[in-house]
C-alpha cells in the first residue's frame, strides 16, 4: 500500500497564540514536498504540532496518515506507526549512548521476544554512520552531548535511517550545515527515496533544494500555506526573494505571533 | 534546644556484656567513657535535617549469635548478595549484634594479612586495634558517634601488611533481622605502606517487626603509598534508621577511593570524609543515590585537605521519587600549608516528582592561596524537552524517563571497577525506582 499524509485545516497554537491557521496538505509516498518561507510563519510550529510537541495545542484540524487520524496518538505512537521528525535544535541526553537509544527506538518497533540482535544492530548503524562519513565512535558517546551543529544534523539523518519511516518531515535540516556535510545529509536523503516514503522538507533556503529535488513547493505566510507550485516556485524563490509572493498575495507582514 | 540523649544502655549491663564477651580491659574502659559522653552530647546538626524527629532510639540490646560453619546457613537474600569472587576468597557475615561467620583465603593469611571481626581482633590484636579505634571519627563528635563507641558490635577489622597487593576484594555482609538486637558494626581498615586492597561491603534487613537504627562506624587508614578502594551498598528496609560515618585518614602518596550506593528505604544520614593529611594523598568518592517513599535522606562528601599536592574529587549523583526528601552537602575544605591542593566536587539531583526535594549544597573552604578548587551542583527535574525527544523516535514515555534517569546515574555507574557491584547496583537503582 502506498503511504499518504493528508493534513486538513491544522490549527494549532502556544500559550494561546493562535500560529497555525488552518494547514492543508496531501501527500504520497515517493513525493518530496518542500516547504519555504521566511522566518517566523509557522513552518517549525507545522512540524512541531505534527509531530506532537507538548508545548503546541492543536485546536482544529485532522491528519490522517493512512486513514489513521495521527492527532490522536501520543508522540511514541505517532513515530511507530510511521512518522519522523528530523529536528532543528535535537536534545542532548547525558549518560544515554547513540547506540542504546537507536537500539530502545528500533525495539520500540519490535514485539517482545523478536528484539534486535545486538551484532545485527551494531552492523546496520555502522554501515549507515559509514554512509553518513561519521565516526564510529560516534555510536558510544552521550546522544548529541557535545556534537556540533553538523554533527547534530547527522545524527538526525542517521536515525532516520535506522528507523525506516513512511512520512519524514526534515525542519531545518540544512541549517548550521557546511556544504560538504550539505551535500552527505543530501545523499542520505536521497539514499532513502522510495516509492512508500513521502518528506515534507521545511527550510528557508534553496540551497539543499539542489541537493534533493522537491516534487513540490509550498509557501507559508502568517500560518498558513499560500502558494504552491513545482521546482520552479523553489528556483524563482531563491533568485528574487519572497516579496513578490507578498506583493502578489497583498501581504505586509508574513510573520505570525512570536518570530 | 537540648535533646537529652536517652541511652539504650546503663553502666552495669554495658560493662557485664563487654566482660561476657571477653574484651580487654582497655576496651571495656573505652565503652565506658563513651557511654558518659554521650549522656552529655547532642544529636549532630545537620544542614536543614531534623534528626532529632528521626527514630535514633530503637537500639534494642546486645544479643548473642550463634556462629554457622556454612554458608547454606545464611537467609537466602543474603547468599545472593555474595559476590563470586568472595565465595572462593574472604568474606565476613555480621547478623544482628554478633559476627556470625568469617572466612580469609589462606593465599591472603600466609602474606600476614588479618581480616576477622573486630571483637576478635581486639583481644588477638589488642595494640593495633587500640592505636587505631575512634582515632578517625571520635566518640566525642557527638552522641551519635559517643554511641557507637559504647555499643558497636561485630564489625571487622582488616589489617593488610606492607607492600602486600591484594587483588581480589574482600567482602562483607551486615544483616539486621530482629528489632531486639543492637546492631552497630565498627569497620576498621589499616592499610600499611605500599600496600593496596580493595574491601567491598553490603547492608542489608531482613524483616523486622518494629524498628531498629543501624549506627555504624567505617574509620580507614591508609598508609604512605597505600591504596585502599572501599565500596558499600546500604539496602536496609524502611524499619531501619541508617546513621553512618565513614572516614579515611591518608598518609604520604596514599589513596583512598570510596563508593557508596544509597539505596536504603529509610531515613538515611550518611557522611563519607577523606583526611588528606599527607603530601600527595588524594581522594576519589564517587556516591549514587535514589530516594522513594517519604524517606528523609542527608548525605555529605568532605575532603579535607592538609598535605601538599593533595587532589580531590567528589561527585553524588541522586534521583528522587515520591515524596522523598535529599540534603546533599560537599565540603572541600584546603588548610592554610595545603599548597597546590586540588579540590574538585559535584553535586547533581534529579526528581521525578513535583513532591520530591532536593538540595545541593557545595561548599570550598579555602584557608590556602595556591589551590585549585571547583564545583558543579544542580537540581533539577526530567527535561520535558528530552522526553519529547526520545518519544519521537517511538521509545514509550515510561522508558523514555528511565533512560533519563539511568543516563542521568550512569557516568558514576559506569565508572565502578567492580562489574559485580555495578551491576548490583543497576538491579538496585531499578527497583527502588518501582520498575
Amino acid at each position: 500500500m502506498t503511504t499518504n499524509f493528508v493534513i486538513e485545516g491544522l490549527k494549532a497554537s502556544i500559550e494561546g497564540k493562535e500560529i497555525l491557521k488552518g494547514i492543508n496538505l496531501k501527500m504520497k509516498g515517493g513525493e518530496i514536498h518542500a516547504i519555504m518561507g521566511p522566518n517566523g510563519t509557522g513552518k517549525s510550529t507545522l512540524a512541531s504540532a505534527l509531530m506532537g510537541h507538548p508545548k503546541y495545542e492543536v485546536t482544529a484540524g485532522s491528519v490522517l496518515l493512512n486513514d489513521e487520524e495521527v492527532l490522536e496518538m501520543a508522540v511514541d505512537e505517532r513515530a511507530r506507526s510511521g512518522l519522523f521528525l528530523g529536528m532543528q535544535y535535537p536534545s542532548e541526553i547525558s549518560g544515554v549512548t547513540n547506540s542504546d537509544f537507536l537500539r530502545s527506538a528500533i525495539n520500540a518497533r519490535r514485539e517482545e521476544g523478536s528484539e534486535i540482535s545486538l551484532i545485527r544492530f551494531i552492523r546496520q548503524m555502522e554501515a549507515k554512520m559509514k554512509e553518513l562519513d561519521m565516526n564510529p565512535e560516534f555510536l558510544h558517546r552521550y546522544l548529541n552531548e557535545g556534537f556540533s551543529g553538523g554533527e547534530k544534523k547527522r545524527n538526525e539523518i542517521l536515525q532516520m535511517m535506522m528507523l525506516d519511516p513512511k512520512i519524514v518531515i526534515l525542519d531545518e535540516i540544512d541549517s548550521g550545515l557546511d556544504i560538504d556535510a550539505l551535500k552527505i545529509v543530501a545523499n542520505g536523503v536521497n539514499a532513502m527515496r522510495s516509492e512508500d516514503r513521502g518528506f515534507l522538507i521545511i527550510t528557508h533556503y534553496q540551497r539543499l533544494l539542489d541537493y534533493v529535488k522537491p516534487d513540490f513547493v509550498h509557501v507559508m505566510m502568517q500560518g498558513r500555506i499560500v502558494k504552491s507550485g513545482g521546482p520552479e516556485l523553489a528556483q524563482r524563490l531563491e533568485a528574487e526573494g519572497y516579496d513578490w509572493v507578498k506583493e502578489e498575495l497583498g501581504i505586509e507582514d508574513e510573520t505570525v505571533g512570536q518570530a | 534546644m537540648t535533646t537529652q540523649t536517652i541511652l539504650p544502655v546503663n553502666t552495669e549491663s554495658l560493662q557485664a556484656t563487654s566482660l561476657r564477651n571477653n574484651e580487654p580491659n582497655w576496651l571495656t574502659e573505652l565503652r565506658l567513657e563513651a557511654l558518659e559522653l554521650a549522656s552529655q552530647l547532642e544529636l549532630p546538626r545537620l544542614e536543614k535535617t531534623r534528626i532529632d524527629r528521626w527514630n535514633t532510639q530503637s537500639y534494642g540490646a546486645y544479643q548473642e549469635s550463634t556462629v554457622i560453619d556454612s554458608l547454606e546457613n545464611l537467609p537466602v537474600s543474603v547468599q545472593g548478595l555474595i559476590k563470586d569472587e568472595a565465595l572462593e576468597g574472604s568474606l565476613i557475615v555480621q547478623h544482628n549484634s554478633g559476627v556470625v561467620y568469617t572466612h580469609l583465603s589462606s593465599e591472603l593469611a600466609k602474606q600476614g594479612v588479618i581480616f576477622m571481626d573486630l571483637h576478635t581482633a581486639a583481644s588477638e590484636h589488642g595494640d593495633l586495634v587500640k592505636s587505631y579505634l575512634h582515632k578517625a571519627i571520635e566518640k566525642g563528635e557527638n552522641a551519635i558517634t559517643a554511641l557507637h563507641a559504647a555499643l558497636w558490635n561485630g564489625g571487622v577489622f582488616l589489617y593488610v601488611p606492607k607492600n602486600v597487593e591484594v587483588t581480589l576484594p574482600l567482602q562483607a555482609i551486615f544483616l539486621t533481622d530482629e528489632e531486639q538486637s543492637t546492631f552497630a558494626p565498627h569497620i576498621l581498615i589499616i592499610a600499611d605502606t605500599n600496600s593496596s586492597v580493595t574491601y567491598v561491603d553490603n547492608y542489608v534487613s531482613g524483616e523486622i517487626e518494629g524498628n531498629v537504627v543501624h549506627n555504624g562506624s567505617v574509620e580507614v587508614f591508609v598508609k604512605a603509598g597505600a591504596k585502599v578502594r572501599y565500596a558499600t551498598v546500604h539496602q536496609f528496609g524502611n524499619e531501619v534508621t541508617d546513621l553512618s560515618y565513614r572516614r579515611a585518614v591518608v598518609e604520604n602518596d596514599g589513596v583512598i577511593e570510596w563508593i557508596v550506593g544509597e539505596m536504603n528505604d529509610g531515613n538515611t544520614m550518611s557522611d563519607t570524609s577523606s583526611i588528606l593529611k599527607g603530601n600527595g594523598a588524594s581522594t576519589d568518592a564517587k556516591v549514587i543515590a535514589v530516594g522513594s517513599g517519604a524517606q528523609k535522606l542527608n548525605y555529605t562528601t568532605r575532603a579535607q585537605h592538609f598535605g601538599k599536592n593533595t587532589p580531590s574529587q567528589m561527585i553524588t549523583r541522586a534521583v528522587l521519587r515520591e515524596q522523598s526528601t535529599a540534603i546533599i552537602n560537599g565540603i572541600t575544605k584546603i588548610e592554610h600549608g595545603a599548597s597546590k591542593a586540588d579540590g574538585q566536587q559535584t553535586e547533581k539531583v534529579l526528581m521525578l516528582s513535583p513532591k520530591a526535594r532536593g538540595d545541593a549544597n557545595p561548599i570550598l573552604l579555602i584557608d590556602e592561596d595556591d589551590v585549585t578548587a571547583g564545583h558543579a551542583a544542580s537540581v533539577g527535574q526530567v527535561n520535558a524537552e528530552q522526553v519529547y525527544y526520545l518519544m519521537s523516535r517511538g521509545i514509550s514515555r515510561t522508558e523514555a524517563e528511565a533512560l533519563i534517569i539511568y543516563g542521568f546515574l550512569a557516568p558514576v555507574v559506569s565508572q565502578i571497577p567492580l562489574e559485580g557491584l555495578r551491576t548490583q547496583l543497576q538491579a538496585l537503582v531499578e527497583r527502588k525506582l518501582g520498575r
